[in-house]
């Protein structure tokens, strides 16, 4: 397990995999560890951030070398988005992998997906389970502004832009959901280990 | 959930404002970027600026930042431009009574939560103002017309970069972009290259990290980052040096230098105990006499703009 300081204030654990990742933080929030802040799990890796004046970076390292993660058990939920395959990256993306558009909503829409974990913005879930043959790079400069409901790829993921922000991803299309409402008391429609369905829309 | 903490960006500048009221630190403000706006004030209150150099007439005449200003039933502050720096703060004695959004009464731009941005012609309400009234100043306030560097640790993803990156950044100044905002500051400068090609998984961000997309221009995110991000780290601001990075003005060029954690753990204790060292209580005398010497030479350019223009009034009440 590899450490690294982010800063003064926060430690980056790589973890081997999302599920470990939930593993540590549900065995961090049950420690009830004086300093803790914020606990954001990543793809492959715990961001633990503290407060330096109640924590230090290594006492904490020490405590995370030593917490032994605990199993999470929860049941995953189903969801299917009907989606609208008419991104503008939809070409560039079909190009790029040596197929025809059609070829690429064919192999986005026939897979089953898993929530590994959320980020980036509210709601936004990365999915993991994509098509290898529909595996790039992000784009090299993001875009300022994608549009909310934007069904889009990289690298291992895809994923529905919660509201528009700025975004690096392939856009294939769109959907029309609502990925996360404060006035919830579940915020996030999509949870780490939520499976999820595009399907075309008619 | 994949929500920033977010907050003022100069959250030190924020606490300043908060203190000069009486205001405990997490009482909502206004955070103005580059301009501000034309304030009504319907009930007296006591309000305090700081942050980046700002232009501003309360009932005409010109007022001093980083003090305690009395403010009469109906009058009004006019904010010019922020001359040096990019961001100010205005608190209010009592704070803005916006409703909180998962813990946050501030806008989070990226996530498109808490209040709404602020527009001409709304009211402003006010919480309940301390007593007795407040009454200070700001010892040897920020300066924002020169930046020295910002210091800057290693980041977890220092390795994927080429030497000459590494040099390259603590060389050569960078520039600030236009669409920098309260997501990230964006810069222009000699590329910072990987080193190597693979795509790196998805981790978790905090404010102060320099990401570097392929283009090779790092972007040093602010409060209202996305959670998590994508591509690597090369170094992070120190917390110490958050204010600094969003006072910079697009077209600043500014340069980083290398800390250790133990000198930015000692540069965050520094910038804490002088928000109580430099936080100066004073008679309305005092604080008249050190805003005359303050003003010498007042704002013509300003007034000479007739800044009441009507576009940017905003109410405030109690």
């Amino acid at each position: 397990m590899n450490l690294h300081p982010m800063g003064e204030a926060a430690l980056l654990v790589d973890t081997a995999s999302p599920a470990h990742a939930q593993a540590l933080r549900h065995a961090l929030l049950a420690s009830a560890m004086p300093g803790l802040r914020e606990l954001v799990p990543g793809q492959a890796s715990l961001l633990i951030v503290i407060d330096p004046a109640a924590l230090g970076l290594d006492e904490l390292a020490q405590r995370v070398t030593t917490l032994t993660a605990e199993a999470r058990a929860a049941a995953p939920r189903h969801h299917e988005f009907i989606t609208q395959y008419s991104g503008e990256d939809l070409t560039a993306v079909a190009r790029l992998s040596g197929m025809e558009p059609v070829e690429v909503v064919r192999r986005h829409a026939a897979t089953s997906y898993e929530v590994a974990f959320l980020g980036f913005a509210p709601g936004f879930a990365y999915l993991t389970g994509l098509d290898p043959a529909l595996r790039l790079p992000r784009r090299a400069e993001p875009r300022t502004r994608v549009p909310a409901g934007s069904v889009a790829i990289a690298d291992e993921f895809t994923g529905i832009y919660p509201q528009a922000s700025p975004g690096g991803w392939h856009i294939l299309g769109g959907c029309d959901v609502r990925l996360f409402d404060t006035s919830l008391t579940q915020p996030a429609l999509l949870s780490p280990g939520d499976q999820v369905r595009f399907t075309v829309a008619r | 959930m994949g929500v920033p903490a977010s907050g003022a960006v100069d959250i030190f500048d924020l606490r300043v404002a908060n203190r000069l009221v009486g205001n405990p630190d997490g009482e909502a403000a206004l955070e103005i970027t580059a301009e501000g706006p034309v304030l009504r004030f319907t009930e007296a209150a006591h309000v305090a600026l700081t942050g980046g150099k700002l232009e501003a007439l309360l009932d005409g005449e010109p007022v001093p930042m980083y003090q305690t200003l009395a403010v009469k039933a109906g009058g009004e502050l006019a904010c010019g431009r922020v001359m040096q720096g990019w961001r100010c703060y205005l608190a209010v004695a009592g704070g803005i009574a916006a409703d909180p959004v998962l813990g946050s009464r501030s806008r989070d731009t990226l996530s498109m939560l808490g209040p709404e941005p602020l527009a001409a012609g709304i009211t402003l309400p006010l919480g309940h103002a301390p007593q007795p009234a407040p009454s200070f100043y700001l010892r040897s306030p920020p300066q924002y017309a020169a930046m020295p560097p910002l210091r800057v640790m290693a980041g977890p993803q220092q390795d994927w970069f080429t030497p000459e990156a590494l040099l390259n950044l603590r060389r050569d100044a960078y520039k600030v972009q236009p669409q920098s905002d309260r997501v990230g500051v964006r810069f222009d400068g000699a590329p910072l290259e990987r080193g190597r090609g693979q795509e790196l998984p998805s981790m978790g961000m905090v404010a102060g990290a320099m990401q570097v997309p392929p283009s090779g221009k790092p972007i040093a995110l602010l409060m209202d980052h996305g959670t998590t991000g994508g591509y690597p780290v090369i170094a992070v601001v120190i917390s110490a040096d958050l204010p600094l990075l969003a006072q910079l003005a697009p077209g600043t060029a500014v340069r980083f230098s290398d800390v250790s954690r133990q000198q930015a753990l000692a540069a965050a204790r520094e910038q804490a105990a002088r928000l109580v060292r430099d936080l100066v209580a004073a008679d309305a005398g005092l604080l008249a006499a050190r805003a005359l010497m303050n003003l010498a030479g007042g704002y013509e350019s300003l007034r000479q703009a007739a800044i009441s223009d009507g576009k940017r009034r905003i109410r405030i009440r109690k």
